[in-house]
């Protein structure tokens, strides 16, 4: 019910306003803690030395390229299922954002394998199946940019989103047995599964950080484009009020 | 499509050309228009520029109105300026008229910055028609102009259309509604016959 | 107001230009593609980034003149569609001047972008520096050729419906030059003692006699098909 009481646009910016205060000054706050936290406390791995802090980035923006794409794949349900009228809002809102954060863990994640594998790209089975993700990503902004209306833009979005979350799955599984059948003798793990408690703490606060980022950075999004719409409302509008053609213009030869 | 066509329009003069569907009007504007190459015969322009066609010196305003969605009704309409090339026969005058004026005289100056996807189908039509007067040219082939517009569009349209003829214009139009012009010829196209105008 | 003569021209392109970024323009989807075809070339062949490197070149060369034909096929169905065409046909301008511009718009927004994703994607493909260096400048030189041949195939095309796949199939056979000196003057840079100039030079040369034949051809096709 809370979340239809939010479905008025209107009631939506004015919560918003209030809330992105505060949002943007706990992830201020979360990110100094987090980088100061991660630059200067944490330890160095013995193995990898400086690099591991790469991690730091890499991992808050992995886990968020994820829980991007779910946050899109529920906006999506909202349109198709529950017609939610902010729901395709919030897709189109986020899908950027997800993009620049697989964006981000993309490029930390080959900075960071470079010293591993010498070299920046390696087909390995995460990389890979992040650069897909990234490939919906960025198809799904180009379905959105193709289409004029964003009511129907939002609809075949919606549609393309849900098919894409439910092939994710079957995407890494493949992804992972097509690795493994071309496994290389060894190539080392980018991250163990055992990760030293003042490591963690850090990766925590850093996620939270980033988690805090992504909200910020939707909502403020999602503000742009309800005014983007308004704008458009109002300029088509501006269009159809009509002066019909005017009757007593002295045309060019009347004179 | 024709056979035994043949018919000679004085200057400032405009033709009406009737007959019932499928009879080919919208072939012989095409025709005129230099779209479709006639397969026997010739046209020609009495007084013309020299190295231009009789179609470069024609206007075609047909079913569709070339304006494209995404840009907007002033880009649209300066872009025709720019392109097309004027032709300025002798004893063809007509007042040069700038973009803004003229879509302020068809009652579009209000979307000038709007794209062109939000105007309605009058409209969009009505742009197509400010095509034929930022550049000059003496003939306008004009297939069932009127369609799309509302009463008092059309109204402006025949006054522009008038203006156009006492500027030393001709017309050739495809109608099925009655159009005053004048002075004004008409052309029955009919099968299997031949029908001087 | 600058001289009409020339202005026409520049008219044409930033028209061209305007409607390939804004809306419904889809001016970098053809990058897009690009990207798509190099992902998943390896799934075909492998993660062995030895043998990735070696065909790397092939694999970028492909994966543009793909992703070159593909956004072809509306550089002239657009204009059809909505009247244009008509229009440009009475211009009173050069059709085939008019068909060159309309094409270095689409390079412009289509082509130039995939040459400078050529060392982005390179990564994809453990290209050394210099091989890098290689491909992009074989695409810069190159691409255009693909762009005016397209071009071709799209006037060709231009009354069919669906006349995508079909100009590709046109156009594929014509491309196959560009596509040898291409690659075989990227490849300089992977095997040594193979020349980079010659075979530079004929792609240059390719370019530069599309340019002529292209517009000029794509111009009478788009003569005859106004019905």
């Amino acid at each position: 019910m809370a979340l239809l009481d939010y479905a008025n646009p209107t009631r939506f910016l004015r919560l918003s306003q209030r809330i992105l205060p505060w949002l943007t000054g706990a992830c201020v706050i979360a990110f100094a803690v987090g980088l100061y936290m991660s630059l200067f406390v944490a330890p160095e791995d013995y193995q990898q030395g400086q690099t591991v802090k790469i991690m730091y980035i890499h991992v808050p923006a992995a886990w968020l390229c994820m829980m991007t794409y779910s946050i899109m794949a529920l906006s999506s349900l909202g349109t198709l299922v529950w017609k939610h009228p902010l729901a395709d809002v919030s897709a189109k809102a986020a899908a950027p954002i997800g993009a620049a954060f697989t964006l981000i863990a993309l490029i930390t994640g080959s900075l960071w394998g470079r010293p591993m594998w010498g070299t920046y790209w390696e087909w390995d089975a995460r990389m890979t199946s992040v650069l897909v993700l990234l490939l919906m990503y960025l198809g799904l902004i180009a379905l959105w940019r193709t289409m004029e209306d964003p009511i129907k833009a939002g609809k075949a979005a919606a549609i393309l989103t849900l098919v894409g979350a439910l092939n994710l799955p079957i995407i890494k599984f493949s992804v992972d047995w097509w690795y493994t059948l071309h496994q290389p003798a060894s190539v080392m793990r980018m991250d163990g599964p055992t990760i030293h408690p003042a490591l963690l703490t850090p990766l925590l606060i850093m996620a939270l950080a980033s988690t805090l980022l992504f909200f910020v950075l939707h909502l403020q999004a999602m503000q742009n484009e309800i005014m983007r719409r308004r704008v458009r409302a109002l300029r088509l509008r501006a269009a159809s009020s009509t002066r019909p053609a005017r009757m007593t213009a002295t045309s060019t030869a009347a004179e | 499509m024709f056979t035994g066509l043949s018919f000679a329009l004085p200057a400032a003069h405009g033709l009406v050309v009737t007959g019932p569907n499928g009879i080919g009007k919208s072939s012989l504007l095409r025709t005129l228009a230099g779209l479709v190459p006639p397969s026997q015969g010739q046209l020609s322009l009495e007084g013309a520029e020299p190295e231009k066609t009789v179609a470069e010196h024609a206007h075609y305003f047909g079913h569709q109105s070339a304006v494209k969605p995404a840009l907007t009704t002033l880009e649209n309409l300066v872009f025709w300026q720019d392109f097309l090339s004027p032709a300025l026969p002798a004893g063809f005058t007509p007042q040069a008229q700038s973009p803004s004026a003229i879509l302020e005289l068809l009652g579009l100056e209000h979307t000038s910055s709007l794209p062109a996807a939000y105007l309605s189908a009058g409209q969009t039509r009505r742009l197509a028609l400010a095509r034929l007067f930022v550049c000059p040219r003496p003939i306008w082939l004009m297939d069932e102009p009127t369609s799309a517009l509302d009463t008092a569009s059309e109204a402006l349209l025949l006054q522009l259309m008038q203006a156009h003829l006492d500027n030393g214009g001709m017309i050739v139009t495809a109608t099925h509604t009655p159009l005053t012009m004048s002075p004004c010829l008409t052309l029955q196209l009919a099968d299997e016959e031949e029908s001087p105008a | 107001m600058t001289s009409p003569e020339n202005n026409w021209a520049l008219a044409l392109l930033q028209r061209e230009l305007r409607l390939a970024v804004r809306i419904g323009g889809g001016a970098l989807v053809g990058v897009l593609f690009f990207l798509a075809v190099v992902t998943v070339i390896p799934f075909g062949v492998g993660p062995d980034l030895n043998l990735l490197a070696r065909i790397g070149p092939a694999i970028l060369w492909i994966g543009a003149l793909l992703a070159t034909l593909l956004g072809l096929d509306r550089l002239f169905q657009a204009d059809r569609d909505d009247g244009t065409l008509d229009l440009m046909l009475m211009a009173g301008r050069p059709l085939e001047l008019v068909v060159l511009i309309k094409c270095l718009a689409h390079w412009l927004a289509t082509g130039l972008p995939l040459v400078l994703a050529a060392p982005i994607l390179g990564i994809f493909l453990n290209l050394e520096p210099l091989a890098m260096g290689a491909v992009t400048a074989t695409l810069l030189a190159g691409t255009p050729a693909l762009t005016l041949i397209g071009a071709v195939g799209a006037a060709l095309t231009v009354s069919l419906r669906r006349g995508g796949l079909l100009l590709a199939v046109l156009v594929v056979p014509l491309t196959i030059p560009v596509l040898i000196f291409g690659v075989s003057a990227a490849n300089a840079a992977l095997v040594v003692g193979t020349p980079f100039k010659v075979p530079f030079v004929v792609l240059c040369a390719l370019s530069l006699i599309s340019g002529v034949v292209g517009p000029v051809a794509a111009a009478m096709a788009l003569r005859f098909s106004a019905d």
